[in-house]
């Protein structure tokens, strides 16, 4: 189970409303390579993931990326506080607010709303594992392109901070696919699902 | 709340977040270390501090988990603002 802690990660608090930027940031809410999947896909893999180790720290990681979903949240809730109808106009975020009006929606960039066919939970661990470090990176690239998009300290310093989060998941499932590697069977030469070998 | 206070409750949420994180941090790198002892040390030193700020805290400016609200003070769990508003963070 999960308890709810009243706090964020890290701390949002933006001055200034943009529609424009909540309008691309709102991918990592729930766009293809967003934080709704990420927890999504570390937290269904986990139970098919043989190694205790491995299933801890999908696990951990899975629960972070909720506390990342919840700082995004967060920043569009803050970003779109106490628009008026021009601003909203003039910044193209017309065509959400018909829609959703200021209301938080997981939904990608381009509209697409959020769908579990982002993700894999394929019950291979060497398969997940390479997923989830390919997954890390897409997120990072992601916040790489916000961070070219958005000019507000009070944005950048979240960004950021969500940034150099997927840096570490990234390295910590490098050593996650380590751990099953050292066991494997010696004769798995081509790294053939461990666990669920038969027939293979 | 007078400015002193106030000024307490930003400084010690602050140092929860601060060696929370440290905590979230240090959990990550002993699933894959766990038997790294400076970090074992450090999550012992960090989860120490963190119990000492969330008793000092909770008392007076309410509840983070909602399994320590003190009911003697009626339901208080809902009454510090929601963090994702501003003047949470």
């Amino acid at each position: 189970m999960w308890e709810y802690e009243k706090r964020l990660q890290f701390p949002v608090k933006i001055k200034n409303p943009d529609a424009r930027a909540a309008k691309v940031i709102i991918s990592q809410y729930g766009g293809p390579d967003g934080e709704l999947g990420a927890s999504l896909r570390y937290l269904s893999q986990r139970f098919s993931m043989p190694y205790q180790q491995v299933s801890g720290l999908l696990t951990d990681i899975g629960t972070e990326e909720l506390a990342h979903l919840e700082m995004i949240g967060a920043i569009l809730y803050q970003l779109t506080k106490g628009l008026d109808i021009p601003e909203i106009k003039d910044s193209g975020f017309d065509t959400y607010f018909v829609d959703h009006t200021l209301g938080v929606y997981p939904q990608a960039a381009s509209g697409t709303p959020y769908t579990a066919a982002f993700m894999q939970s394929k019950g291979d661990p060497i398969t997940d594992l390479m997923e989830d470090m390919a997954a890390e990176q897409k997120a990072r690239t992601t916040y790489d392109n916000i961070l070219k998009l958005v000019d507000d300290p009070d944005v950048i310093a979240p960004i950021k901070f969500l940034r150099q989060r997927e840096i570490v998941h990234f390295q910590r499932f490098g050593e996650a696919l380590g751990i099953v590697r050292d066991n494997l069977d010696s004769k798995n030469y081509y790294f053939i699902n461990p666990s669920f070998p038969d027939g293979c | 709340m007078t400015g002193s206070q106030a000024n307490q409750r930003d400084s010690l949420f602050m140092e929860l977040r601060q060696v929370s994180f440290a905590l979230d941090e240090l959990r990550l790198f002993l699933d894959t270390h766990p038997t790294d002892a400076s970090a074992l040390a450090l999550f012992g030193e960090y989860q120490a501090r963190r119990n000492e700020i969330l008793a000092e805290y909770s008392p007076v400016f309410g509840p983070v988990e909602s399994y320590d609200v003190n009911t003697d003070g009626g339901w208080g769990w809902i009454n510090a603002p929601m963090p994702w508003e501003t003047e949470a963070n």
